[in-house]
């Protein structure tokens, strides 16, 4: 089959390419103890909060920028960045005060911020946050019955400080890596969640993050804490509009499950990917670690990587409680000239601890895509077991697929299994859906969606069902 | 056979045909007759595999010369989604296994194709079970073949009966039948067959692809081709089974 056809096959439009026109408040670019007393002011932070921001940065500004990812790019200018903007009108009350222009933008998103309309008839939270600042939180009242709190971080700082004292860093230290320093230093909005000890959280939530004003990074902080007993299901969504230059992203995401609590985490990446030729795109840069803090806890991550120029990133889980479990589901695609190196950390404290990583990597066009895992099992993990899997999916000769997987155990009687696979989508499974009367194009998404099927199930529906079409978007297009 | 033109189906034009740089088939005439059933024999090599493919559009083939006339349409230059939308059915020697997709959702999928291709209305998810289960029952097939993915760790029986409850379901005008008893019991042999003589209606052609005699005994030829060195170099009524049991191809003269 010829190439161009396939390359078209491929070569989805990035529909959410789109800008919102409203005025924003822009920091002139450049980072230093001035802009960060500015955000921590912006945010009418605690002065605690300012001295924490300062030490990170400080912290950070003796630190290197990491290499050793499967990555290639220009170095980053963190001078040139503007590390806070914010719409003019940012900060409302009521849904009656947000700019009906960024309303109008979460309209064409598919995210509908009225309460009333419910995504596929399900009641979901919303969180939304463009640039800097978190515009709308929805449905907060009735999450507050059950003592649910589902707020803006930056909310949660000026709230509930004792909260945020006690778990942010608590996971991800502040020096932790390199962009987990920078973004302590400058966070400036993302989402707080604390979920009481027994209680099962009613709905859905979600934040959805957009990337809009020029020349800004996006700096988001995201804690969720789920109390003894609780449980919690939490989605994010993201997108960015097209641009020729790069975009830094660079987010933090902290998770404490204490004992038999479960926290289920879902992504759906589509930050814009950049063009074929590399132009533009999102540098996305991110640490996300859960710590299954008590006994009997469960963490599960699940992601949908289709955006980004480049991806960095590795949902990791510490299982420090005895019997706890961690999970990661993993679908990312590289198409275009995109490059993701990501993968997940399992390390294995408690006893009888377990972890499940199913990797599914697609590459397409120039798209490399590196899965990098780490299992690791401590001296005291009796009975640890992790199963592994990363499969990887190449369409078309251009593109690329690496793995590596690294495994450290102290424990002999743990159990670890891996496999993987890579394969390309052979002409023989094409073929044989095109003699049974399916076109090219529905032919290679039904064996891209059957590879992805393990992952897909795992988000809750609604999300699947936007992953399916966003997979769809990014890797079909226009055969015809 | 035949010469009137009203009474061919498909025509296969002295057609030459490559893979890779090695010419397979060199100038193949066949010509198939509405309602009847071609059995094409020959010795390993002579090509069978080859005209199959270059009849459905394989992208292995690239064919140097001749033509292919189906329904009075050359087709030599349509997709193999077009030549299946149209009514050319493969049973593949070798069904590929696709992973995670659902054998019943890849059936409705393509079903529905065909019959939007048709202009007809396509079937919900409960018309398209229920019309499913019929032939899965007749097939002697497990039901749990409406859940599993497609050919993915089925038997050779179970992949060669999929077959024939794919080519039941989407209701072909030509079907070539690639060894499809290669590899198959008694049991999935009857039932196999079963499927395909219920296909006959007086209209439909058929061009059974086979290496031994055996399948000739459930799905009776009105005409045998034998193919040897990329060209059918006799054709025949049934009798002529019998005489290559006993001879060998070796024995046919040109």
């Amino acid at each position: 089959m010829a190439q161009e056809e396939i390359d078209k096959a491929v070569s989805g439009e990035y529909t959410l390419g789109f800008e919102i026109d409203v005025e924003t408040d822009v920091v002139p670019p450049g980072l230093n103890d001035d802009v960060i007393r500015f955000i921590s002011k912006k945010k009418e932070e605690p002065e605690w909060m300012t001295e924490l921001r300062l030490k990170a940065y400080h912290k950070w500004l003796k630190m290197e920028e990491p290499h050793w990812a499967h990555l290639h790019y220009d170095p980053i200018d963190y001078n040139s960045i503007s590390y806070y903007a914010a719409p003019k009108t940012g900060g409302p009350e009521s849904l009656d005060e947000v700019d009906p222009k960024i309303l109008a933008a979460y309209e064409k998103l598919g995210i509908s911020l009225e309460e009333q309309k419910q995504l596929a008839g399900v009641k979901v939270a919303v969180d939304a946050v463009v640039d800097s600042v978190s515009v709308k939180t929805t449905y907060q009242e009735e999450l507050q019955k059950h003592g649910v709190i589902f707020c803006s971080i930056s909310e949660a700082i000026r709230d509930y400080p004792e909260l945020i004292q006690k778990y942010m860093f608590s996971v991800v230290p502040m020096t932790d890596n390199f962009f987990a320093a920078l973004n302590s230093a400058v966070f400036t909005d993302g989402t707080f969640v604390y979920i009481p000890k027994g209680v099962r959280c009613p709905m859905e939530l979600s934040t959805y993050f957009r990337i809009n004003a020029l020349n800004t990074g996006q700096f988001e902080r995201t804690l969720i804490v789920a109390d003894e007993g609780s449980y919690v299901s939490y989605n994010e969504g993201c997108s960015a509009p097209m641009r020729d230059e790069n975009q830094l992203h660079a987010a933090v995401v902290e998770l404490v499950a204490m004992k038999d609590a479960e926290i289920k985490y879902s992504t759906i990446q589509n930050w814009y990917p950049g063009d074929e030729n590399g132009k533009g795109g999102i540098y996305n840069f991110v640490t996300k670690r859960g710590l299954c803090k008590g006994d009997n806890s469960k963490i599960s991550w699940t992601q949908v990587e289709t955006g980004s120029a480049i991806t960095w990133k590795y949902p990791s889980c510490i299982l420090k409680g005895d019997n706890s479990v961690g999970e990661f589901y993993s679908v990312a695609v590289t198409t275009l000239a995109q490059q993701a190196d990501t993968g997940t950390k399992m390390i294995h404290l408690g006893k009888n601890t377990s972890s499940t990583i199913i990797s599914k990597g697609i590459s397409a066009m120039k798209g490399q895509n590196t899965y990098r895992g780490l299992v690791k099992v401590g001296a005291n993990a009796d009975g640890a077991r992790n199963y592994s899997e990363c499969d990887s999916l190449l369409i078309g000769d251009q593109c690329g697929a690496h793995t590596f997987p690294y495994l450290e155990s102290k424990d002999t009687k743990g159990q670890i299994e891996h496999e993987a696979t890579t394969s390309k989508i052979s002409d023989e499974q094409l073929f044989y859906l095109r003699q049974r009367c399916i076109n090219e194009e529905d032919a290679v998404s039904m064996i891209v969606h059957g590879f992805c099927k393990e992952v897909f199930s795992q988000l809750p529906m609604e999300y699947a069902v936007e992953a399916k079409a966003l997979l769809e978007l990014t890797l079909e297009g226009s055969v015809g | 056979m035949s010469n009137n033109k009203n009474e061919k189906v498909l025509e296969i034009k002295d057609v030459h045909a490559k893979i890779g740089n090695k010419e397979i088939l060199k100038g193949l005439s066949l010509d198939l007759e509405p309602g009847k059933v071609h059995a094409i024999m020959g010795p390993n090599g002579a090509g069978k595999s080859t005209l199959s493919k270059t009849i459905v559009g394989h992208y292995d083939v690239e064919m140097s010369g001749g033509d292919i006339i189906y329904k009075g349409k050359s087709i030599k230059d349509w997709e193999p989604e077009e030549r299946a939308l149209e009514g050319i059915f493969l049973s593949f020697q070798h069904p590929v296994e696709i992973p995670g997709v659902n054998n019943a959702y890849f059936l409705r999928t393509a079903v529905n194709a065909k019959r939007k291709h048709e202009g007809k209305e396509e079937l919900n998810a409960a018309e398209f079970l229920r019309e499913m289960k019929k032939y899965l029952e007749l097939l002697g097939m497990k039901s749990d073949m409406i859940s599993r993915s497609l050919n993915e760790g089925f038997s050779g029986g179970e992949k060669k009966r999929n077959e024939i409850l794919q080519m039941m379901m989407l209701e072909p005008d030509v079907i070539i039948l690639d060894e499809i008893d290669s590899g198959l019991d008694i049991d999935a042999l009857r039932a196999v067959s079963e499927g395909i003589n219920r296909m006959k209606d007086g209209k439909r052609s058929f061009l059974v692809i086979t290496h031994y005699s055996r399948i000739l005994d459930y799905i009776e030829p009105d005409y045998i081709h034998v193919l040897k060195d990329g060209k059918v170099i006799k054709t025949a009524g049934p009798e002529l089974v019998a005489q290559l049991e006993e001879h060998g191809y070796d024995a046919i003269e040109e």
